[in-house]
């Protein structure tokens, strides 16, 4: 087991790839706020729950993740960057030119990315269509994980996948929900109340606990924890997590990062 | 991404002129179900999909014979796509039905990312395209699917004449891991254009009857009722050809040359005269030259009040009399 610190100072290297990526790219800037929300889960997920094999990338028994909020995309190449998937070469060009690794990830499981990504909602889909061809082949070893927005939940088609995957006994599968509380528009509640979440989410047969997304030892617990249902953990989140200017603030879904803006972003990160 | 082992698949089912009547007899949802339980027989890696309209496709036979490889999601035609999706990408083969309708409308997104984008060898049967399911109103006429499913990019686009062709269609799928669409029109006792086994390959259209003047290029229901009009033709003095596309894409532009030396190529499709399979040979033919004139035959982009099929070829002149009166008018103009 890896200590709190060695969990806390990989989330910080993830950060400080997210934050270069984002300003080298320039103009066109990266959604910083939602990939700086989820960074310590994937630091969590990566660091120490997830089984995968960098020399074996697509072997059969490893764990898929899907990131189904999709422009958190820089966020998971820093982190398939610190397992080893992605290169500091890849990191030092993405969000440029022709880069393959570009503001949503593109389907590539030899380095570590199981599907496309980038139209909201449809990731549970695909992770439970994964779960199903894994129990149906037998292969109890391998777990789906699938990442969500909180803003993502307002998707319809999040729901139809929902339901499907307890009444498809699905118990392989743990839906995180990185609750940040804001989306694009503005504050969660202000665009789309979306009731109690996690009442929706218990009364279709799932196992629920909301955890501090933030606090790598108890996102740790809380992923370590075996169920005999499929999970959904709601990991509340700050989006911008990391960045003072940009630390639950609705403009920051997307940004630029200009030279002065990114090194008082480096002095943010490595102050925490 | 085109991966062919033969016609094996086709060994399990006997073309037989008994069966051919038999399968017409039962109509689009009959042939899906025989293709359905060949394909349980010899691929392991087929899975049969639906939204809640397992009784509708005819798949209860094969959700008995085969326990465990019909998945049901419930009416989430959405979810539907993207669990294909994770089977396919598990080493799955999932045939996904539902209603045409409700294909090429409410779950294109999700065609588009899995299907187009990520390529993943998904095959999706449009039910009841065009007017078939007509009595329940516009809703559920798809007159739209050929359009868009044309448009988005990897997608195969099949379009068979018959109940015989439809059961061909749907196992020449499973022999490619292209991503594919597979429109069903016609009725309950559909008309029988194959009377006969003959060899069907995918992108390889049919000249079903030869003629000198003109041509019709026609697909999936259409080829029946296009022939008809060629015989009412026939008896005016004009010869007419007809050609059986039933792959809308790829288009079989190597068919569409040879026609060029007619005076006029039509096109009839039950389906929207925008954007279909006039709209294919008339994008193809634009770039030609020296190109024959083409009209374009189909439903006129509106919808049809509520009727049986019948009324509603009749509606839309899309029965052969009709169709060949639209070509004598056309011809006329000239």
């Amino acid at each position: 087991m890896k200590s709190r610190e060695e969990l806390e100072a990989m989330a910080r290297r993830i950060r400080l790839s997210i934050a270069q990526m984002t300003w080298q790219s320039g103009l066109k800037g990266a959604h910083l706020g939602g990939s700086m929300s989820v960074t310590d889960i994937l630091a969590v997920l990566y660091g120490e729950i997830l089984h995968y094999d960098v020399q074996n990338p697509l072997s059969p028994e490893r764990d898929r993740l899907i990131l189904s909020k999709a422009h958190a995309a820089v966020a998971l190449y820093a982190a398939l960057h610190e397992a080893g998937f992605l290169s500091k070469d890849d990191i030092d060009h993405a969000l440029q030119g022709d880069s393959p690794y570009f503001e949503h990830p593109k389907m590539d499981p030899t380095h570590g990315i199981e599907f496309s990504g980038g139209s909201l909602g449809q990731g549970l889909s695909l992770g439970m269509g994964t779960a199903l061809g894994l129990k149906m082949k037998g292969n109890t070893a391998a777990k789906v994980y699938v990442i969500l927005g909180d803003g993502e939940c307002d998707e319809g088609q999040i729901w139809e996948a929902a339901a499907a995957v307890p009444h498809f006994g699905l118990t392989n599968v743990t839906v995180i929900v990185d609750d940040n509380g804001l989306q694009f528009d503005g504050r969660k509640e202000d665009i789309l109340k979306a009731g109690d979440p996690a009442a929706r989410w218990a009364s279709l047969g799932y196992d629920v606990c909301t955890v501090n997304g933030h606090d790598v030892e108890a996102v740790r617990a809380v992923l370590l924890r075996e169920t005999e249902k499929p999970r959904v953990i709601i990991a509340k989140t700050v989006k911008g997590k990391g960045v003072s200017f940009a630390e639950n603030d609705v403009t920051w879904h997307t940004g630029r990062l200009t030279d002065e803006l990114y090194q008082e972003a480096i002095r943010d990160i490595n102050h925490d | 991404m085109n991966r062919r082992s033969g016609n094996w698949g086709e060994k399990l089912i006997d073309f037989s002129r008994r069966n051919i009547r038999i399968w017409s007899l039962l109509g689009p949802g009959g042939a899906l179900s025989t293709a359905a339980m060949e394909l349980g027989e010899v691929k392991p890696e087929v899975q049969m999909m639906t939204a809640d309209l397992n009784y509708y496709s005819g798949l209860k036979r094969f959700s008995k014979a085969y326990p465990g490889r019909l998945i049901n999601v419930g009416i989430a035609e959405q979810n539907l796509i993207g669990v294909a999706a994770g089977l396919a990408k598990e080493g799955y083969m999932p045939f996904a039905n539902t209603y045409a309708s409700f294909c090429a409308s409410r779950c294109v997104d999700q065609i588009r990312v899995n299907m187009a984008y990520m390529k993943l060898p998904i095959k999706l049967i449009g039910l009841s395209a065009g007017l078939d399911a007509g009595v329940l109103g516009a809703t559920h006429m798809a007159v739209e699917d050929l359009a868009v499913m044309r448009s988005l990019p990897n997608i195969t686009v099949l379009s068979p004449a018959d109940c015989t062709e439809i059961i061909k269609a749907i196992l020449a799928s499973s022999e490619t891991l292209d991503p594919t669409y597979i429109r069903l029109t016609g009725p309950m006792n559909m008309p029988i254009v194959y009377n006969e086994d003959y060899d069907f390959q995918i992108g390889k259209a049919v000249e079903i009857r030869q003629g000198r003047d003109i041509c019709i290029i026609a697909t999936g229901s259409m080829v029946y009722h296009a022939v008809r009009a060629a015989e009412l033709l026939e008896i005016k003095g004009i010869s007419c050809a007809v050609i059986n596309m039933h792959t809308v894409k790829p288009l079989d532009t190597e068919a569409v040359d040879a026609m060029q030396d007619k005076k006029m190529i039509v096109t009839v499709e039950e389906a929207s005269i925008i954007g279909g399979l006039g709209s294919a040979v008339a994008e193809y033919l634009a770039l030609q030259k020296n190109r024959p004139y083409q009209i374009m035959l189909g439903i006129r982009d509106s919808f049809p009040t509520a009727g049986s099929y019948d009324y509603l070829l009749k509606q839309c002149r899309l029965t052969g009399e009709q169709i060949a009166e639209d070509i004598i008018s056309a011809l006329s103009r000239e």
